[in-house]
């Protein structure tokens, strides 16, 4: 589903905080999750370790990325498989299109791939009259609904089981009401069950594509990738061209960092390790740039491009938890996609480097170690360099720095301006003053503190 | 040894206790600080909105105040951090440098460099500590949740050399307050959710002050607080620990 909201990530942010009891729920909910990443974290001694690891691996790999593509691509040749480039959204949306107008397919099943959700491929293969069944649960669910997934590990993590209930009754004939889980799973159960077997042709993600061998794996809980995969006579893999590791040992360390980062358990239910078609099938890779190499050639944000997609940043960020996946209008939200989506577009995306605090706990959860907050502030400099942010915001700051600059001026605008505020421009520059809305000013001191020094101190 | 005192702008401006303590409680501890007269703010608001490039004068100024002092001390974590990130001064490096290698928060100071044991502070309060990210995870003055190291609090050490004080650990021990710079007013509901929700997390300790390091985090608490009628109010650490015995 596209986002085709205009709104910019703080007016999405307060719609969704003006349900506040809703809003504690999905803070809390993945706080949780964060909680439960900690205890499997703290968990291993050697996480730490770990980590810095896992960081190695990608820095060497990104730095070699070609001879790993080639190396990758010749191996997976070898071992039956048919390997695609695509340059772009659009190319990669083409050769999948292809595929299916050869081979005159009707029934096609996908498991997560938040590539094909940043490639708009839903919609893409919509417009040319052909349905996908999304099959991971969270996802089929913000299918019905026609929403974008919320978040790239738990995608439906917006909604409660009421919601849930009230989608399938409409999409799946459940009962009016009844918000049990159990029932509701059992019945996407059967939808899917259905789906997986009618299904011609299957579409995953790549977690992890190995060099060495030309194989991938892909990571799930509900073990929906090896249902389609394995029963379809076509499979096609989409990966951006940065999930290369050099050699299957190195799963040792992905494979223990993904699902503790992630949700908290030592591994994924399904790690499934695809290498060749069986007999009589067909399968395809198809290996995505959209932009990677050109964040692979900023030097300030390359690193970036190290994510294994867990999603820690997202449970941990204050700002996510209380203001949803929806409100940062793109494939990938949270901490990680505020570094990622301003090199896509960046005057579309321009909000979202802002949207933080700069706490820095994204970058201490990372689990291959992007310095995800350094790199938020970067983009901010980068924004304003290329005129992407408002002019009120801009005659603030430059007034507000053309006052500092200036001793004298700066203690002649104190005076003046202490009790109202007028000290921070930023402020007195909004109409309706932000600060004042749900918090009050802090009262004018009589005198500040040189002038104080001044009158107690100065020999 | 040579302090040079540095009192941010908004210190200065609102909240001159915090700079009055601050001062006294070093003097207190021995050291000889100079207040550079002409100094006004580290530029982070500027940089951390994205302007960076605009701060070039108010660098300038800074490291024309402050060469020349052995240690340079502030009492705000945010505030040093940026300093130690970014401040730089095309035509005097080697004391940007200086400043840079020697800008310390106030409790690193204490502990680290005068390795302070004792204190003569009174403060017979319920205190819950607010650790402010910039200090935490930027200037490590305390170990972070998230990450798997030896635990270790730098205002913790400190507050429990305080008679009197019962300090309580909110449950989420170093979550965002939500003040964040601009962040404050660009991203307003979720600045005050979040605010509100540290608060709730201090009240259901019963407390009756919220102290932290930086002015900033709890210039946004107070804010809400008085705005919904509160009876906790916030304190700076330094007027904690600067408290008469």
């Amino acid at each position: 589903m596209s986002h085709n909201s205009t709104l910019k990530h703080a007016e999405a942010a307060a719609q969704f905080i003006n349900d506040e009891p809703r809003t504690n729920w999905h803070d809390e909910t993945l706080w949780f999750v964060r909680q439960k990443r900690d205890k499997a974290a703290h968990g291993l001694p050697e996480w730490e370790q770990l980590r810095e690891w896992a960081s190695q691996i990608k820095n060497h790999t990104l730095s070699n990325l070609d001879n790993y593509l080639k190396e990758f691509e010749s191996k997976a040749q070898d071992n039956g498989v048919i390997v695609h480039w695509a340059a772009d959204a659009e190319e990669h949306n083409k050769i999948i299109y292809d595929i299916i107008a050869h081979h005159k397919i009707k029934k096609i099943v996908k498991s997560k791939s938040m590539l094909t959700e940043e490639c708009g491929l839903n919609e893409f293969l919509h417009t040319k009259g052909i349905e996908t069944v999304d099959t991971d649960l969270g996802e089929r669910i913000v299918q019905f609904r026609n929403e974008p997934p919320s978040h790239i590990v738990l995608p439906a993590i917006h909604l409660k089981k009421q919601d849930v209930s009230d989608t399938f009754h409409e999409h799946l004939n459940t009962e009016k009401g009844n918000n049990d889980p159990q029932y509701l799973t059992e019945a996407a159960r059967q939808h899917l069950r259905e789906k997986f077997i009618e299904s011609e042709l299957a579409i995953t993600g790549v977690n992890f594509a190995v060099a060495e061998t030309g194989g991938f794996v892909v990571c799930t809980n509900e073990g929906n990738a090896d249902m389609g995969a394995h029963a379809a006579k076509i499979h096609i893999a989409c990966m951006g061209f940065e999930k290369m590791i050099p050699k299957a040992e190195h799963l040792s360390v992905f494979l223990r960092l993904l699902a503790r980062s992630a949700t908290g358990q030592p591994i994924t239910t399904y790690s499934s390790h695809f290498h060749k078609p069986r007999e009589g099938q067909e399968m395809h890779i198809v290996i995505v740039d959209n932009g990677r190499s050109r964040q692979l050639g900023r030097a300030d944000f390359r690193n970036s491009l190290k994510c294994i997609r867990c999603a820690a940043c997202f449970n941990t960020c204050p700002v996510y938890r209380r203001s949803g996946g929806h409100s940062y209008h793109t494939a990938v939200a949270g901490p990680i996609g505020s570094i990622l989506n301003p090199n896509i577009d960046m005057r579309a995306n321009a909000d979202l480097p802002f949207a933080s605090t700069l706490c820095g706990s994204c970058s201490n959860v990372c689990p291959v170690k992007i310095d995800i907050h350094d790199q938020l502030w970067k983009w901010r400099q980068v924004l304003v360099a290329e005129g992407y942010v408002d002019t009120t915001k801009k005659v603030g700051l430059k007034g507000m720095a053309f006052l500092l600059a200036r001793p004298g001026l700066y203690r002649f605008a104190g005076k003046m301006g202490r009790g109202i505020m007028r000290f921070f421009p930023w402020i007195v520059n909004n109409k309706l003053n932000p600060w004042y809305k749900q918090r009050e000013m802090p009262a004018p001191p009589k005198q500040s503190f040189r002038d104080w020094y001044l009158q107690n101190k100065k020999q | 040894m040579n302090v040079g005192l540095f009192i941010p702008c908004y210190i200065d401006q609102f909240y001159p206790n915090v700079g009055i303590a601050t001062l006294q409680l070093l003097e207190k501890l021995g050291c000889k600080v100079g207040f550079p007269l002409n100094q006004t703010c580290c530029g982070q608001p500027m940089a951390n909105s994205g302007f960076a490039s605009l701060s070039k004068s108010c660098d300038k100024n800074f490291v024309s105040n402050f060469r020349g002092f052995d240690y340079i001390v502030g009492p705000s974590g945010s505030c040093v951090l940026h300093l130690k990130e970014h401040l730089h001064d095309e035509q005097h490096p080697g004391e940007a440098e200086h400043i840079r290698k020697h800008v310390y928060e106030l409790t690193e100071f204490l502990v680290d460099v005068l390795k302070v044991e004792k204190l003569n502070a009174s403060f017979p309060y319920k205190v819950g500590l607010h650790n402010s990210c910039h200090g935490q995870r930027g200037l490590h003055l305390s170990s972070m949740s998230e990450r798997n190291l030896p635990a270790f609090s730098k205002p913790q050490q400190l507050l429990s050399m305080v008679k009197g004080l019962e300090l309580k650990m909110p449950s989420r021990p170093d979550e965002c307050c939500g003040f964040g710079g601009t962040f404050c007013v660009f991203e307003e509901a979720v600045s005050v959710k979040m605010g509100k929700d540290r608060i709730a997390d201090h009240a259901n300790n019963d407390v009756q002050y919220i102290t932290g390091g930086d002015t900033s985090c709890l210039m946004h608490l107070e804010g809400i607080l008085k705005r919904n009628g509160s009876k906790v109010k916030t304190i700076h650490i330094a007027e904690i620990l600067n408290s008469n015995a």
